[in-house]
């Protein structure tokens, strides 16, 4: 059966080893500021999935499944996205616009599904540009989407300073979105059928998230776009031999790949701030590049993923609360070494891991030979 | 005393073991001829001889003594140079500058190459290969370019010459040339293993020849008494009928005609040069010549992949113009199926399962889709019973099809093509990297194709195969169609000269 390597040393067992050895290097890391690695995780790990962590961690989950589906979807076309973070960002204008405007009016089963197309629709129009001047001028995705990201900034502060801020606040803020356009909180969910859990910035958006997740797994392998798709992604002269358009395939790609990193703002915006903020992507766009790198590009590596550094994110604070000489910066360093060994050193282990098993079969081969021998 | 010497080599890969207890015995100053289908494991022996794979266990003894090569450095200094498929020169170096590359002995390059310049032309005339050390690589023909390649091996004093595959890309001419190079270079004690598929070169050139067949050396035979069909017999492993069997075709309505056909690439070269061609139904049009004389073009402009400049391709029910392209998928449509010169680079995909690649360019077609989702058991049974009528092997439509052998990879996309019953097939080098009982029957198909009173327009630079399929043979040279014969008047020696332009000769090359 296990002609090659099998798939679960492939997509499992060699990621789990990769990220064991970040966090061994971590540990290192920590012993060199004089914290006890052992009490470290120990917190990290309460921190953040514990009771009361576990609502924050999977608010962050949310947002990283978002924009590392986002990156995803794209590589299968070959192509890296790394706008993630701009198109994040224009998507929660999308929202915010549609709740202030219709927020009083209408229904939340109605004005949810119109947040829902606002939010995709302003970050598939970001990732539009980038992706039109990809196909048809072969300007390269990679710097485009950069370039964009930059200017959904610039763009984000002339609209918070000059056009959007509430008059009665200091900050660049938007006014809020009415309450009953607010999206329900996981407390308030749970206590709608009378549970109650600690306050978290959770959601309903996680649903959203994880909906997300199967579409995107059966648009790219149970439907005629995504073969079209992968199609121009694994080889493109195939492709063109088909009669596959790839100029349809990218610009249609990085629209699904921009309106996946907008919906991020339904979470951050429509969740939890409840009004447009300075900067409220804060990161999570390129970090959905690292989750999509773990996650080899499919969506329940996306999900794992996700948890993995929602988790980092939350148990870090936790760190930084408890250790005094710990900054929550020290989470970066994890990640980086996460990203380290599980993206760039991925190939390292490999060649090592991959003997394994066969090793193990050579050792049961002869092993039998000699049994028979003797017998 | 043998010049080269393998006892008991043994090269597994994973499962597979690529080479089994391998021996083999040349002796000094033979040409030896080592033959065999594509994955019967020459190509992992030639590499374990110069030092690119390590065996599992063995002893390669070069005259004798018991050498560990462990890379290419040490094959050369044992004194073996190989000649690759796939030439390995910097295209924009001169001559000189190419040979030298990897043997400067010495910061300086000048010295060097003053060095370098008097041995090369003792070399040249030792040996009597023309070549103008001072000429760039990129502007001589592709027959001077392996030239380069020898005198590299030689430069560094190469007593056993490895050649792999080394006529594919020449004309009958340039190959009958080389094998006068490999003459001389027999007479002045080099030894020579030629590892090639066409068994005529074998019977041609070589002293003794070697048959491997799935990792095993199944024969070592003098040339002098064996036959071509008992050669192939040993390579497949059963009796092969090399000729195909078809009767006079009986030729229809024209089925694809094109009319002052010119295509121009993105460098502004004229790659298609106001070609114009008739092929109709019930015949096989065999377009021959060597490779990059414009029939991929050729093939493509019609398949609707690469736009054309001037003229028209007219199908049975519309024309490509340059005013009005028609996408691929659209001429799928108009009954047009195409089998792509390259499978890895345009037939299928390769990370594909094979049951995707088996619907390549027919995707969209509703047998395969439902509304929304693709119909993936449909697809599935689809593929699998192709595999059943096309003897894939294989039959297992959820592998990948990088893992197929390029015999059964090829059959899925002739599969795929030929299914959708077309009214033309466009087929290149339908049986490139195939092996030989695959050959067989692909070229059967092509023939029931034809039968069935379709219209087929066949590329190939194999020129057997061209002379084997066709009805009518027409030769490009230089984006031109520079002759036509019909095959039963046609013979190697001709089309040769056709292919060659007859004045384009290799020396005119040279100058220009």
């Amino acid at each position: 059966m296990n002609q090659s390597m099998p798939n679960w040393v492939n997509y499992a067992l060699i990621p789990v080893i990769n990220v064991l050895l970040a966090f061994l290097v971590s540990a290192i890391v920590f012993v060199m500021i004089d914290i006890n690695p052992i009490e470290a995780a120990e917190v990290m790990i309460k921190g953040a999935f514990g009771s009361e962590g576990l609502g924050y961690t999977l608010y962050y989950t949310t947002n990283l499944i978002f924009t590392g589906l986002a990156v995803s979807v794209a590589f299968h076309a070959g192509l890296f996205n790394i706008g993630g973070e701009g198109q994040a960002y224009l998507g929660g204008l999308g929202v915010v616009l549609v709740c202030l405007g219709f927020g009083d009016q209408l229904p939340l089963f109605i004005l949810m599904p119109l947040c829902i197309l606002g939010a995709a629709f302003f970050g598939a129009a970001w990732a539009f540009i980038p992706a039109y001047l990809q196909a048809k001028r072969g300007s390269h995705i990679v710097i485009t989407t950069i370039m964009f990201n930059f200017l959904a900034s610039s763009l984000m502060v002339y609209l918070l300073v000059n056009v959007m801020k509430d008059p009665r606040q200091m900050a660049p803020v938007s006014s809020a979105i009415p309450e009953a356009s607010q999206l329900p909180s996981f407390q308030d969910m749970m206590a709608a059928i009378g549970v109650s859990i600690g306050s978290s910035p959770l959601n309903l958006s996680f649903f959203f998230a994880l909906i997300a997740c199967v579409l995107v797994w059966i648009y790219v392998w149970h439907t005629r776009w995504g073969y079209e798709l992968r199609s121009v992604g694994f080889n493109r002269n195939a492709a063109q031999y088909a009669g596959i358009s790839h100029v349809k395939v990218i610009v249609v790609t990085m629209m699904i790949s921009g309106a996946l990193s907008g919906m991020m703002g339904i979470n951050e915006v429509q969740g939890v701030s409840h009004q447009l903020k300075l900067d409220f992507v804060a990161g999570y766009g390129f970090t959905g590049i690292a989750v999509a790198l773990m996650g080899r590009n499919h969506p329940i590596g996306v999900i794992l993923a996700s948890l993995l550094f929602g988790g980092l994110y939350q148990g870090g604070s936790d760190l930084a609360f408890d250790f005094e000489n710990v900054d929550r910066e020290i989470v970066v360093v994890i990640q980086g070494l996460v990203i380290l060994f599980s993206g760039a050193l991925e190939h390292m282990l490999r060649p090592q891991i991959v003997k394994i098993p066969m090793l193990y079969a050579k050792l049961r081969a002869s092993n039998n030979q000699n049994g028979s021998a003797e017998a | 005393m043998y010049a080269l010497e393998l006892k008991n080599i043994n090269k597994s890969f994973g499962d597979v073991h690529a080479n089994k207890n391998i021996c083999l015995q040349i002796p000094k100053g033979t040409i030896h001829g080592i033959v065999g289908e594509n994955g019967a494991g020459k190509s992992t022996l030639m590499s374990i001889i110069y030092g690119f794979y390590e065996p599992d266990n063995g002893e390669i003894l070069v005259n004798g003594n018991a050498l560990k090569i462990n890379d290419s450095c040490d094959a050369i200094a044992a004194g073996i140079g190989m000649v690759h498929q796939h030439f390995m020169l910097v295209e924009n170096f001169t001559v000189l500058e190419n040979v030298l590359l990897g043997a400067e002995d010495g910061a300086m390059l000048n010295e060097s190459l003053g060095k370098a310049r008097k041995r090369l032309e003792k070399l040249e005339e030792e040996f009597s290969l023309e070549v103008n050390v001072d000429a760039i690589v990129e502007r001589l023909s592709v027959g001077l370019q392996q030239r380069v390649e020898i005198l590299k091996a030689l430069y560094r004093d190469a007593k056993i010459l490895i050649l792999d595959e080394p006529t594919g890309v020449l004309t009958p001419q340039e190959t009958k040339h080389l094998f006068k190079i490999l003459n001389i270079l027999k007479e002045q004690g080099v030894t020579i293993v030629l590892i090639t598929h066409k068994l005529q070169e074998i019977l041609d050139i070589t002293d003794n020849v070697s048959v491997m067949r799935q990792g095993e050396m199944v024969a070592h035979t003098k040339t002098k008494g064996t036959t071509r069909e008992e050669l192939a017999e040993l390579m497949v492993g059963r009796k092969v009928r090399l000729k195909v069997d078809k009767s006079d075709s009986e030729v229809k309505e024209s089925l694809l005609s094109i009319q002052n056909l010119s295509v121009i690439d993105h460098q502004n070269v004229p790659r298609v040069n106001n070609v114009s061609l008739e092929v109709k139904a019930g015949e096989v049009v065999g377009i021959a010549g060597v490779s990059g004389n414009g029939q991929s073009e050729l093939l493509e402009a019609i398949a609707g992949i690469t736009a054309i400049q001037a003229g028209k391709i007219q199908f049975a029910k519309e024309a490509i113009t340059p005013e009005h392209p028609i996408s691929p998928d659209k001429i799928r449509k108009l009954g047009v199926a195409h089998v792509p010169e390259d499978r890895h680079k345009m037939g299928m995909v390769t990370k594909m399962t094979a049951s995707e690649a088996a619907i390549l360019g027919y995707h969209n077609d509703k047998t395969y889709n439902g509304r929304i989702l693709m119909d993936l058991k449909a697809v599935e049974q689809d593929c699998a019973e192709k595999m059943q009528r096309w003897d894939v092997r294989p039959p297992k439509p959820e592998l990948k099809s990088a893992n197929f052998s390029g015999g059964n990879q090829q059959k899925l996309i002739i599969a795929r093509e030929v299914e959708q019953n077309p009214d033309v097939l466009l087929i290149g080098q339908p049986t490139r990297g195939v092996d030989i009982g695959a050959i067989e029957f692909i070229h059967e198909q092509v023939i029931k194709l034809r039968d069935a009173g379709k219209a087929v327009l066949l590329v190939s630079v194999e020129l057997e195969e061209i002379m084997a399929l066709a009805d009518r043979i027409v030769v490009m040279f230089d984006g031109q169609i520079v002759g036509e014969v019909a095959a039963k008047d046609a013979d190697e020696l001709t089309l040769g000269l056709m292919m060659a332009n007859a004045a384009g000769n290799e020396d005119n090359q040279q100058e220009n």
